[in-house]
């Protein structure tokens, strides 16, 4: 065991010094016991291979970079190495559980689209287009008011303002204005939902 | 005498992962080239 340790330290320095065949026998002297210990926790061969591959890439980095101060330990470092990936693993499923599709729940019951999709745009346009038409429709006082409110989003103090009229009148003429757009779509009978 | 045929089956593989990664791995450390500069690391993949 003593003489596995000691070739592992000189194989690090050897490594750590430029030797990349090195790196290939410490692969393969300690392969399989840190892939068999990385699938006992996983049980996911593909996922085991991932964690694997980013053990070495962090052992290859922190060598290359001269962080490595664990002679003799090369094992049990590289193991811990891949615990605390396998402790990220877990702990990044448990922030996004996996969700799988079962005869008794379907993924699209969680998973919502909240933008409106073609057809739902499309229709908003020609709704959008219709009122417009009626709009143009409606006596000048009345087009006024109604399009300062609700596309310009004055006050009806403001419209009283820049219009030069009273408040009571800035507001009958939004009251006639809805009245008359009420008349109009129910005597083309024009639908204005989705 | 009769032929003991679990002994296969009970032995164990060893679980090892796939060549492919292997092979990736020593490339990797190959292509690897880390510089340190005023306390930062800088790392360098080769072609």
């Amino acid at each position: 065991m003593a003489t596995t340790q000691l070739l592992d330290a000189l194989l690090v320095k050897n490594y750590i010094a430029g030797d990349e065949n090195a790196l290939v026998i410490l692969i393969n002297r300690h392969q399989s016991k840190i892939y068999g210990f990385i699938y006992s926790k996983i049980n996911n061969r593909d996922l085991a291979e991932d964690i694997f591959q980013d053990t070495f890439m962090k052992v290859i980095k922190t060598l290359k970079s001269n962080c490595y101060n664990e002679e003799g330990k090369f094992l049990p470092w590289v193991m811990r190495i891949s615990h605390n990936l396998i402790m990220d693993h877990y702990r990044k499923n448990q922030k996004m559980p996996m969700l799988r599709e079962t005869d008794e729940f379907s993924i699209f019951s969680v998973l919502q689209e909240t933008s409106p999709n073609v057809e739902k745009r499309i229709i908003s346009e020609l709704i959008e287009q219709d009122l417009q038409k009626i709009i143009k429709e409606l006596p000048d006082d009345q087009r006024e008011v109604l399009v300062m409110r609700i596309y310009q989003d004055y006050s009806f103090n403001e419209i009283a303002e820049i219009t030069g009229v009273s408040i009571n009148t800035a507001l009958g003429r939004m009251r006639y204005a809805l009245l008359n757009l009420r008349k109009v779509i129910e005597k083309n009978q024009i639908i204005l939902t989705d | 005498m009769a032929k003991l045929y679990s002994k296969n089956a009970l032995a164990t593989s060893k679980l090892l992962p796939k060549k492919e990664t292997i092979s990736f791995l020593l490339k990797y450390s190959k292509a690897l080239n880390i510089v340190k500069m005023g306390g930062i690391n800088f790392e360098f993949i080769a072609n």
